[in-house]
């Protein structure tokens, strides 16, 4: 490199090209990691094709995928927003990306935007996906698109204010296990392949709260029955969205 | 704004809980110049150049880089500076030439990647991933990081620390280089010769303050003086073996047992602190001639050794 190379000619990129370039870095390193892979793709998917034909869990009447693909839908989203994004952000926190990133002229409002984009990006993908999936295995979904697609912003918004609470507060192996925890007894408890009639009554009530079960139960609503908009179970998605973000944005340490 | 320093701090006070890193500092930087702040581990530099960089809130004092308020003018100021961190700061599945070209991205006219790639001698990381690297090419990767920009000021800290002779000798001249096209740099380093090789200008740090600031000329004042320096019993009667050397010299005992003569050093003073040893019945070992460098002021200023002196070239 020759003299004048380095000559300074500082400038921020513009904000578009930056969150663009922000969120495609993001979504290929999500992509890249076979954990995180396991965990959005690869379980749901499994969930979906096994319990679909095979008949361990009684979904009540009506063929089995109707049941199982809202559920595996909302675990999806669970996946990626909150258990994904919880690990990653966690461990670029512990590595110092973000707080390299916080000395770039990327803003931190507009990292937050990209790792929001870059979710969004995952499940249109995992949602092509299972959907295809659940097709292939004879699902005849109802209702309205639009509701559905309110359902599962809504239970985006919710996972990931938890999940940037826990990546923001917690050290990153303590947001590894917890994640990973939590995705576990969710993935049991929050209807998502186990219907919540199958709890005691006063179990299925507390259950019925989790951000997890509205946002499977609201899609089953909606997609297995019909219903135009479960007001109940977005009503709850809105609450721990403002909770989970609220509490984020307060408490969340970028080192 | 040609001769406004490029950094100005004063009365920089930075505590964690009790402890307190940062303790009244002054520190200004001039413009187009290399800067060294020197000073031992836990002394204040990392904390110094955090609170520059604008992660780190003063507790009592002024910062201002470029005539920005780090912490303020945030937005405004990070797109003119580069930043090199002590270690990390970058995502660990991510490749030595994805995380740069992505930094490059993010800014408006940044540097020809795949020149600074070969510059630095990245091109042999490939496919690796950054978790993967080797240390010197996650540094290199990290001071890529801070250049790729065009910045007008970058903070390095620590660029060297852990780097083989060859590497490090590579860095000094980027840093030159940096410097010749009116880039201006701050480092942190504990290395003397690190400070003395590249800095125009160098501030001692020790326990949060500012001991000394100046070019390493100004601050070996008594560079064209010799040093003559020997090993022996602790504890000799500096008084009498002064009193038996030419006028103008000076004894002393940095470190018990270390002995450092100053002034004009030639045959007859040899001879002179030798017979007076002779006299005193001590042995005087590992006797030397030098010139009076950095290490000597560091240590007449805190009376502490400076560490990492092992990993000199």
């Amino acid at each position: 490199m020759s003299a004048g190379t380095y000559t300074p000619r500082p400038g921020a990129a513009p904000l578009p090209r930056m969150i663009a370039a922000q969120t495609a870095l993001e979504t290929r390193m999500l992509l890249r990691n076979g954990e995180q892979l396991l965990l959005t793709v690869i379980i749901p998917t499994l969930l979906l094709v096994l319990f679909s034909a095979v008949d361990i869990v009684d979904t009540g009447s009506g063929a089995s995928v109707d049941f199982l693909a809202p559920g595996v839908l909302a675990l999806a989203v669970m996946s990626t927003a909150f258990t994904g994004q919880a690990i990653a952000t966690g461990f670029e926190r512990r590595y110092g990306v973000l707080k390299r990133l916080g000395a770039s002229p990327l803003p931190r409002w507009a990292l937050m935007t990209a790792k929001t984009l870059s979710v969004l990006v995952t499940e249109v993908l995992q949602i092509a996906l299972l959907t295809a999936i659940a097709f292939a295995l004879g699902w005849s979904p109802e209702g309205n698109p639009l509701s559905v697609l309110l359902l599962l912003v809504l239970g985006t918004a919710a996972f990931s204010g938890l999940g940037l609470l826990m990546a923001g507060t917690l050290k990153a192996e303590a947001t590894l296990a917890a994640a990973n925890l939590v995705f576990l007894l969710l993935l049991v408890g929050g209807g998502v392949i186990v219907p919540l009639d199958k709890f005691p009554d006063a179990v299925q009530s507390v259950l019925g709260l989790l951000p997890v079960s509205a946002l499977s139960e609201g899609l089953r609503d909606v997609l297995q029955h019909g219903a135009s908009m479960p007001w109940g179970q977005a009503g709850i998605l809105v609450v721990w969205a403002v909770l989970g973000l609220g509490a984020a944005a307060r408490f969340f340490r970028w080192e | 704004m040609e001769n406004e320093p490029v950094v100005q701090v004063s009365g920089l006070v930075k505590r964690y809980g009790a402890k307190t890193a940062v303790n009244g500092l002054d520190l200004v930087v001039a413009t187009g110049a290399v800067t060294a702040v020197l000073g031992p581990n836990g002394a204040g530099k990392t904390t110094t150049i955090e609170t520059c960089e604008g992660y780190r809130r003063p507790d009592a004092g002024t910062v201002r880089v470029l005539g920005l308020d780090p912490v303020a003018d945030a937005e405004r100021l990070r797109p003119r500076i580069g930043v090199m961190l002590q270690s990390g700061g970058v995502y660990s599945g991510a490749r030595a030439d994805e995380m740069l070209r992505h930094m490059a991205k993010l800014h408006a006219h940044p540097l020809d990647v795949d020149a600074l790639i070969e510059r630095l001698g990245l091109a042999d990381c490939g496919r690796t991933t950054y978790r993967r690297l080797s240390g010197g090419q996650q540094q290199r990767l990290s001071l890529a990081m801070a250049v790729v920009g065009r910045p007008e000021l970058v903070f390095l800290d620590e660029p060297t620390a852990g780097l083989d002779p060859g590497a490090r000798r590579s860095t000094w001249d980027l840093v030159r280089e940096l410097r010749a096209d009116g880039v201006s740099v701050v480092l942190t380093t504990h290395f003397m010769d690190e400070a003395e090789a590249l800095a125009d200008d160098v501030a001692i740090i020790d326990a949060g303050r500012v001991i000394a600031q100046g070019s390493p000329e100004q601050l070996c004042r008594g560079g064209a003086e010799n040093t003559l320096r020997f090993t022996g019993r602790p504890g000799l009667d500096l008084g009498s073996l002064v009193k038996a050397l030419p006028d103008g010299s000076g004894a002393a005992e940095p470190l018990p047992g270390t002995y450092r003569i100053t002034g004009s050093v030639d045959p007859q003073l040899l001879a002179t602190v030798t017979s007076w040893c002779a006299q005193h019945g001590v042995m005087p070992e590992g006797i030397s001639v030098e010139r009076h460098t950095l290490e000597d002021v560091f240590l007449e200023l805190t009376g502490k050794k400076l560490t990492g002196k092992e990993l000199r070239a």
